[in-house]
């Protein structure tokens, strides 16, 4: 039973390579942003896995902190790119 | 630009946010928490405000002044501290007992909550004011 969770724990960081490969080959910079974002998810799901080989529950926050973080992390990128600013002064440009 | 997709999942996903920095603001003393973190997660959700509208807006949304809060923080933490020297105790002796409160009956409250109070509004208003000085200037 536990075999099964240190094998999805190395699916996980086989994934997280391969949006590293993206991270670091990726062409545009929204490539980059994009394989960011899910290396983030992998992550949170990597911390419940490890919360339940662990057998603790302490972990839980993490998970949501690191699902708000990484949608910050990516909407601030984002309009960084769109915009040229990350926050604006006033809303009339 | 139209952003009606980022505000309206804005206007969504603050309250959430907020009600998880509260969460993990009174969670503090039993489980992973506390006022550190519970700061930076209010900071955030103001943070995702910043995003979506602009200073202006947010500063009409949320009419704070954030140098005050790190003030009113600081009293905070000063205080809980001098609450022990009034009672002839070394000073940031904490107390803690029952109370009845009227609605939510009998809770057991303890003034190291009020030191966190005071560590939450610090956090929040230096992460604050650093974030909207930086974006302010031109």
């Amino acid at each position: 039973m536990t075999m099964m969770f240190y094998v999805a724990l190395a699916l996980l960081a086989l994934a997280i390579l391969c949006f590293l490969y993206r991270v670091v080959k990726g062409p545009t910079v929204a490539d980059r942003v994009i394989a960011l974002d899910a290396i983030g998810i992998c992550l949170a799901g990597m911390v419940a896995v490890l919360s339940i080989v662990l057998e603790t529950s302490v972990f839980l926050e993490i998970i949501l902190l690191i699902g708000i973080l990484a949608f910050l992390g990516t909407a601030a990128f984002a309009k960084f790119l769109q915009k040229g600013v990350v926050i604006e002064r006033d809303g009339n440009h | 630009m139209n952003e009606l997709i980022l505000r309206t999942v804005t206007a969504v996903v603050t309250f959430i946010i907020i009600l998880f920095g509260i969460q993990l603001f009174f969670a503090g003393h039993y489980y992973p928490g506390g006022g550190f973190i519970a700061g930076l997660v209010t900071a955030g959700a103001l943070v995702l405000l910043l995003l979506a509208f602009d200073i202006q807006t947010v500063k009409t949304m949320v009419p704070v002044n954030y140098r005050m809060l790190i003030g009113v923080g600081l009293l905070f933490a000063l205080g809980t501290g001098l609450g022990g020297v009034v009672f002839d105790v070394p000073f940031l002796t904490h107390a803690h007992g029952h109370v009845m409160l009227p609605v939510l009956g009998d809770v057991s409250l303890h003034t190291a909550v009020l030191f966190d109070l005071g560590v939450y509004l610090v956090v929040v208003g230096v992460t604050m004011t650093i974030i909207e000085t930086i974006g302010e200037e031109e």
